[in-house]
């Protein structure tokens, strides 16, 4: 009974977390967009008069407009399909969450509580194969309008998510090829070796090439800028999500923040060490110098957890800062570099890496 | 009656209630998207035979991917929903599909019960990633790379073919 709790305790804190970043994101990318366009942003939403709290007032305003709005379908389209769309984006972007570590242990008396929703055997691969379906929502939210931009916008989106999806699973097996697992948790628990004693081993020191194929289509994935061509707002009206108003539309905005938080995520668990704090071990602070600053239990989990966090949120910065800063890419430019790119490089990151664990016995 | 029971009659319905959809939908997208139900349960069951690199397989691969194109690909011809039945293909499919199941029962009667109950349970490790590795790798090495070189030859010849036409 007590393990149900603790289970349910989990999955409704990693919800809590990636709603909540989703939409903290979603206010960050508006007032970021606004601070690099030298403009004020969103700052008309005031609770009760009171407009001094940005954050919290456009997080309420958002979904009560969204949610009071028209909910438009067109005539001609297919109703339930429309329906369908919007929670198949989001269902993905949801559950992928469930396998990434957002901390070590929590030792709580003689209970010892994996920080991590579901630990599986190949939850890398679960996490690609749930990836994998984000696309149905586009894909069939775009025919069910029954709108030719919208339809254009879905085509680009299933081939361009299809060729992402192979570079972004072939970068990241150098990694799993170093720390020898498929567990998430046991990636993160291998970076927190340290190389000739100072250097924390972390997915980027050891891969540096992964994490560049791996960051780049992870953003073609999350379908931002420059690889936001199923929206396309110059040459598709608004792409896959024309005909959606409401609270579908409030939907699909979610699921593209929610993976892009997701992504963000990924990142940090593959590259950047996950929950680690360079130094910190169970039981505190272990410098290279040789000195020692011991922490309560508690403390070193409290630390971990915001470790992960900052770390997911200075990517999801990193992702909004790529997508106010370049443009659009050209179709065929996106598939020349998803298959003239990024597949041969990871192909030869891999067969290099593997080379280098064979010769070296890593 | 036990819990695994329940879920795999569950599973079970579900799997035979959107394979038929996959059949009697006038809507090609309709189709497909009961297909990518039906490879999903099928994946959710593989998960209860204890074998989840399978099951995570068979949705990476044919849900996440290989339905896509599919959907892709209708998408783009767009073909009539309301296109009227060609009876001479359903009598060819019918005939594919009563010759199978006739060999499945060929298959099945002389080995009686022995089918139903299979070798014995596996362990909680059988279908890990690890296990599936070392059998592909060793065991079965030479069909593995048998199967590989096919699929290059497919390829190879898509592209051939598609070079001709152009």
């Amino acid at each position: 009974m007590v393990d149900l709790m603790i289970i349910g305790a989990k999955v409704a804190l990693v919800l809590f977390m990636v709603l909540n970043l989703a939409g903290i994101m979603g206010w960050v990318e508006r007032k970021g967009s606004a601070l690099i366009q030298d403009r004020i942003g969103a700052n008309r939403a005031s609770v009760f008069g009171f407009a001094g709290l940005g954050l919290v007032n456009t997080l309420l305003a958002d979904p009560i407009k969204f949610l009071t709005k028209e909910d438009f379908i067109p005539p001609r389209g297919d109703r339930l399909l429309h329906t369908l769309a919007p929670c198949l984006a989001l269902f993905p972007a949801l559950v992928t969450f469930a396998v990434i570590p957002f901390g070590d242990v929590l030792i709580i008396g003689e209970r010892t509580i994996n920080l991590q929703v579901a630990n599986i055997n190949v939850g890398i691969l679960y996490l690609f194969a749930f990836g994998s379906l984000g696309v149905y929502g586009i894909v069939i939210g775009a025919w069910a309008s029954n709108n030719k931009f919208s339809l254009l916008g879905g085509i680009r989106g299933s081939a361009q998510m299809i060729s992402y999806e192979i570079p972004l699973g072939l970068s990241i097996m150098g990694i799993l090829m170093i720390y020898q697992t498929l567990e998430p948790q046991q990636i993160v628990r291998g970076q927190g070796a340290l190389l000739w004693g100072w250097l924390p081993a972390w997915g980027i020191v050891l891969q540096p090439v992964a994490f560049f194929l791996f960051f780049t289509a992870a953003v073609a994935e999350a379908k931002r800028i420059p690889f936001d061509l199923p929206e396309g707002e110059s040459e598709l009206a608004a792409g896959f999500h024309t005909e959606y108003s409401g609270g579908k539309f409030l939907m699909f905005f979610t699921a593209e923040f929610a993976e892009m938080v997701t992504a963000a995520a990924l990142i940090t668990t593959l590259f950047f060490g996950g929950w680690q704090v360079p130094y910190l071990m169970g039981d505190g602070f272990h410098f290279p110098w040789g000195s020692t600053l011991p922490l309560p239990h508690l403390t070193v989990v409290v630390l971990q957890v915001a470790a992960f966090i900052t770390k997911v949120f200075f990517f999801s910065w990193l992702f909004i800062l790529l997508r106010w800063t370049v443009p659009r890419f050209r179709y065929d430019q996106v598939m020349r570099l998803g298959w003239k790119m990024l597949l041969p490089l990871s192909l030869v990151n891999l067969v290099v890496t593997a080379v280098v664990i064979v010769v070296w016995d890593f | 009656m036990n819990a695994e029971l329940i879920t795999f009659y569950i599973l079970a319905t579900l799997l035979i209630v959107s394979s038929l959809s996959v059949i009697f939908q006038r809507n090609p997208i309709y189709s497909a998207l009961s297909l990518v139900a039906a490879l999903f349960f099928v994946a959710v069951l593989f998960l209860t035979l204890q074998a989840p690199m399978l099951a995570i397989l068979q949705i990476l691969i044919y849900a996440g991917a290989i339905m896509v194109i599919f959907l892709f690909v209708i998408m783009l011809l767009n073909p009539d929903a309301r296109e009227p039945r060609r009876f001479l293909w359903w009598g060819f499919g019918s005939l594919a599909a009563g010759i199978l199941a006739l060999e499945l029962i060929a298959l099945v009667i002389p080995r009686g019960a022995k089918v139903w109950s299979g070798g014995g349970a596996v362990g909680p490790d059988f279908g890990s990633p690890k296990k599936l590795a070392e059998s592909l790798f060793t065991d079965f090495m030479l069909p593995f790379e048998v199967a590989s070189v096919l699929l290059l030859v497919a390829l190879i010849g898509i592209v051939v073919l598609a070079k001709r036409e152009a």
